[in-house]
Order: C-alpha cells, then sequence, then structure tokens
C-alpha cells in the first residue's frame, strides 16, 4: 500500500485557486459598464452561437468568462432558479441579490469540496433598478466570493490592464453610444499594444431601462454596433483617446433600427 | 392531496442556499417539465380533487373570439365571469399575450386558467432565455395543448380550461389561430374562431361579418360586434358597460409583435357599434345572396 502525501489545506486550496486562475487567464476579458440608462456588458466574442453574455430576467443579466461548458452550467441554473422564484412568488420578487447569493454558494460549496473540480469560471450578475442609483453588478470569482461593483467592473484576460484603461477614461452618466466605445477600446487596450476589434467579433448587450417592455435586456447585433462604434479610423493614442470619448453624442439615436451608415 | 401553499416550495428550490444537482444538471428546457420535478406543488394541473362536481366553486371566464387580417389576427374578450347565476367580476381580463408574437385567451374555470396562462408565459420565456431562439408558432401550439391534456382529470369534474391561442408565423408571415379541446386536441382554424358560453353566437356573427380584406381596424370592429351579439344571447357572457365604461379586452398580433389596444380606441369602436345597434338592435345586415 502506498502512503498518501500530507498536503497542507493552506496549499491544497491555493493549488486549486492556481489552477482556477489560470483557466480564467487564458480567454478575453469581459466588461461591464454603468452608463446613464442602465449596464451595457461588453465581450470579445467570435461565435454567433455560444454566448458569454446572456439574459436571466426581467432586469437581471449574467456575463462569465473561462470554461464554457461549466458556466453554461450555471446560467441555465440561473434561468431556472428565476423563473421559479418569479413564477412562485411575482416578478418583483426575483433579485439579481438572491442569483449573486446562490451562485456564491454553489461556487462556494464545490471550491472547498475536495471530490469535486473547482470550476475555472468568474461571472457577472448584473441588475438595473429604477434610476442608476439602484443598478447592480455583482462579480463572483470561482471560489465564491461576492464583489459589489460600481461604475464599471472587468473579468477574465488580463483584466488589469482593462482596468487601468477604463479608470483612465470612465465617465460616469455616459450615454450608450460612449459606454460601448469606451468599453470596446478598453478591451482593445489588454496588451502593450492596443488592437482595434471589429464589430463581429464583439457580443454587447444591455440592461436598458428605457426598454418599454418588461425584460429590459436587448443585445446590440453586429450591424448597429457598426452604427455606434462609427469609424475608428486610427488606433486612438492613449492620450488622444480622452479627447475622443465625449464625442459620444455625435451617435444617432440608441433605438435600434439601424440608419444607413454615411457614405464615405 | 398536495398541499398547494407557496409555503410547501423547499427552500432550496426557491432561494438561498447552494444550487442542487437539478439546477445544474443539463438537459429539459421545458420550464413545467422542470417543475413537475422539482416543485410540482405549484403546477396548477395534475391536482388530485376529492370525487363530485367543483364546477360551482370557482368563477368561470366566458367568451373570447379570434379573426386574422391580411397581416396579423386579432383577439378579443369580453370582461364577466360568472359564478352560477352571480356575476363574479365584471371586469376580468381574459386575453393575454403570451410571448411577443402570440396571445392566448382562455375561457372555463378562471382562477385555473389564469394560473395556466401564467405557467404557459413561463414556459415561453423560459426555452427563449435557455436556447437563445424562440419556440415556432406549431411549437407554442402544441406546449400549449401538452399543459391542458394535463388538466382532464379536473375538466372532468367540471374545472375545465379552454383557451383560444393565436399567433403570427413569421415563415409564412401570416396570422394563424388555434383550437383546443379539454383532452388537450389541438386544432387550427382558418379565419375566425370563439371559444366559451358565448361562442356559437358569436361565430355566427363572424361568419355574417368576417370578409378576407378586412383591416386592422376592421378586424377589431368585426370581433366587438361578435362580443356584442354573444352577450345578446348568452347570460354569461358581458356586453359593453356603457355606465362603467368597461369594454372588452383586444388585442392585435402582427409582424412587428403583440400589441394591446388602448383601451380608448375600444371603447371608441365600441360606441359606434352600440350607436349603430340603437338604429338596428340585430346588427348590420348580411346580403341574402
Amino acid at each position: 500500500m502506498s502512503m498518501p502525501f500530507y498536503v497542507s489545506p493552506e496549499q491544497l486550496m491555493k493549488d486549486r485557486a492556481d489552477f482556477a486562475r489560470k483557466g480564467i487567464a487564458r480567454g478575453r476579458s469581459v466588461a461591464a459598464i454603468q452608463y446613464a440608462d442602465g449596464v451595457v456588458l461588453v465581450s470579445e466574442n467570435p461565435s454567433q452561437a455560444l454566448h458569454k453574455i446572456s439574459e436571466i430576467y426581467d432586469r437581471i443579466a449574467f456575463a462569465a468568462v473561462g470554461r464554457y461548458n461549466e458556466f453554461e452550467n450555471l446560467r441555465i441554473a440561473g434561468v431556472r432558479l428565476a423563473d421559479m422564484r418569479g413564477y412562485a412568488y411575482d416578478r418583483r420578487d426575483v433579485t439579481g441579490r438572491g442569483l449573486a447569493n446562490a451562485y456564491a454558494q454553489t461556487l462556494g460549496t464545490i471550491f472547498s469540496s475536495g471530490g469535486e473540480k473547482p470550476y475555472e469560471v468568474e461571472i457577472f450578475v448584473a441588475e438595473i433598478g429604477d434610476d442608476p442609483a439602484g443598478d447592480q453588478i455583482y462579480r463572483l470569482t470561482y471560489d465564491g466570493q461576492v464583489y459589489d461593483e460600481h461604475r464599471f467592473a472587468v473579468m477574465g484576460g488580463t483584466h488589469d490592464k482593462v482596468v487601468a484603461y477604463l479608470t483612465k477614461h470612465y465617465h460616469e452618466g455616459a450615454s450608450l453610444e460612449g459606454a460601448v466605445r469606451v468599453a470596446v477600446d478598453a478591451l482593445g487596450h489588454d496588451d502593450a499594444a492596443p488592437r482595434t476589434i471589429p464589430p463581429e467579433d464583439l457580443e454587447v448587450a444591455v440592461l436598458d431601462r428605457t426598454r418599454s417592455q418588461q425584460r429590459k435586456f436587448r443585445r446590440l447585433r453586429p450591424e448597429s454596433l457598426v452604427e455606434v462604434l462609427g469609424t475608428r479610423t486610427a488606433l486612438p493614442e492613449d492620450a488622444g483617446a480622452a479627447g475622443a470619448e465625449p464625442e459620444s453624442t455625435t451617435g444617432s439615436g440608441e433605438d435600434d433600427p439601424p440608419v444607413a451608415p454615411p457614405v464615405s | 392531496m398536495r398541499d398547494p401553499d407557496i409555503g410547501a416550495v423547499r427552500p432550496a428550490a426557491t432561494g438561498a442556499p447552494r444550487l442542487d444537482g437539478a439546477f445544474l444538471a443539463p438537459g429539459s428546457s421545458s420550464f413545467s417539465d422542470f417543475l413537475s420535478t422539482q416543485a410540482p406543488d405549484l403546477l396548477p394541473v395534475r391536482r388530485g380533487l376529492p370525487p363530485g362536481n367543483a364546477a360551482d366553486l370557482a368563477p368561470h371566464g366566458t367568451t373570447i373570439v379570434a379573426a386574422s387580417f391580411p397581416g396579423g389576427v386579432v383577439m378579443a374578450g369580453d370582461r364577466r365571469a360568472t359564478m352560477g347565476h352571480v356575476i363574479a367580476q365584471r371586469d376580468i381580463e381574459k386575453v393575454f399575450p403570451a410571448d411577443e408574437y402570440s396571445v392566448v385567451g382562455i375561457a372555463g374555470s378562471a382562477g385555473l386558467a389564469v394560473e395556466l396562462v401564467r405557467l404557459f408565459q413561463t414556459e415561453l420565456e423560459h426555452y427563449e432565455k435557455i436556447e437563445g431562439t424562440t419556440l415556432s408558432l406549431d411549437g407554442k401550439a402544441n406546449r400549449l395543448a401538452a399543459l391542458i391534456r394535463g388538466n382532464l382529470g379536473m375538466a372532468m369534474q367540471g374545472l375545465a380550461v379552454v383557451p383560444l391561442f393565436a399567433g403570427f408565423d413569421h415563415r409564412t408571415d401570416h396570422g394563424r389561430i388555434f383550437s383546443y379541446d379539454v383532452t388537450g386536441g389541438r386544432y387550427e382554424e382558418t379565419s375566425f374562431h370563439s371559444v366559451g358560453s358565448g361562442s356559437l353566437f358569436a361565430r355566427g356573427a363572424l361568419k355574417k361579418l368576417y370578409r378576407d380584406d378586412l383591416t386592422e381596424t376592421e378586424a377589431v370592429t368585426a370581433t366587438i360586434q361578435a362580443l356584442y351579439d354573444a352577450a345578446d344571447d348568452d347570460s354569461a357572457t358581458g356586453g359593453p358597460d356603457m355606465a362603467r365604461r368597461i369594454f372588452p379586452v383586444v388585442s392585435i398580433i402582427t409582424a412587428d409583435g403583440h400589441r394591446r389596444v388602448p383601451d380608448a380606441e375600444v371603447a371608441g369602436l365600441a360606441d359606434q357599434v352600440v350607436q349603430a345597434r340603437l338604429q338596428r338592435p340585430d346588427g348590420p345586415v348580411a346580403g341574402l345572396l
């Protein structure tokens, strides 16, 4: 019989955390940004079918980075929980906080149980209120910790670089166009050399409290993204970008129907 | 018999602690299937009842009519619920949007029916969120049939729910109407249909009023006329309540989605109908040949 090695609990947890962190850092970042009428979620995702950002309920959205099969499971669980709660009680009784708690318990239990591999995921649960003060962004990590984020939040990939860019360029109370532009620019600054991410490689969705429907979640299709982003000619220099941001007011209305793009 | 009380739901099913295996399990995108394994007490159907007839225990909703027009379909319902010979409610709503492109109207046991509509709405939304795409119109109609079928036992004890379902089919680009029986039989109707106690009179009226080339507003007027005729001859169907200004609930589905016709607009049309009836109480005359 072989003797099992002794591994200290500290070491065990550290190994599991390192394992999860490595998996999460592998992909691209996802950003959540508050703007005047809600929260916009932006990620780089060339796939049109496999979403990183999805609707959970009327005012709640979900975004994730890491292993697709794992966060897809969590997403479906969230939809089931929310729909069941809304059906058993009332639609207003489904809250982002309740959902974040359920996710935290689930991720925490899986992380600390010896039998299961820790989930290599990090997720956002975003919820909008009746006004910007009521908006919530929760970030949940692989070990079940919950962070209550304000203004903006980034996870996955080289998120520290994206956060650094956003810290510099984020404006409170921006329009949808402004928020999407700054988020996309930020995601493009995840490396030493800034990139321009083509609109068809972006997945953008918004929780928009001005929407007349009960369900406030809406995806921005690539064609409307082209319009929102406008012509991003040269890569904005770090200094020049700050000046370029507030031009968001030049964009057309926030509604879906796209007008013909300007002929150049 | 299960306690239908909400308190019977296990805390794990609705609240805080860890999401258990059933939530994380891949598989079904049907909300009612999920509910039947996780919290069957919440399902409006499949409840055991003691023997006997329960028909007079709870209010009944009455007449729903639907008619298609080029580009869409309109559904209208009167506002009365009865309990035996008593008017239980005079402003009940019996026509609901099922999702963005379909609408469901209900006749029969009102409480059960409203609950069933809520389940059906959640079912469609749940599928849409999990699968990332909407069900086809036939798929929706079939899901509704399955939910009705589950209620057969109670239907036999007098608590029947009979819906009328209509929606816009993007594949064929026109509005379609489906009717049901209590066993979950699903039948596609052409042009127009009605269900409920006043449905015979309403259908007779629509037969004479319906044309293939009705405009949206004319289709709404035709359904209001049909409901007037139903109320005229069926005691359980409510006519336009001129004193309280209570008028039918009218919904329109077109390629642009669901729209409930604003009360003021319905009131305007109903006023015209009533004015015309003051001249000729039996309504518009149809040609003999």
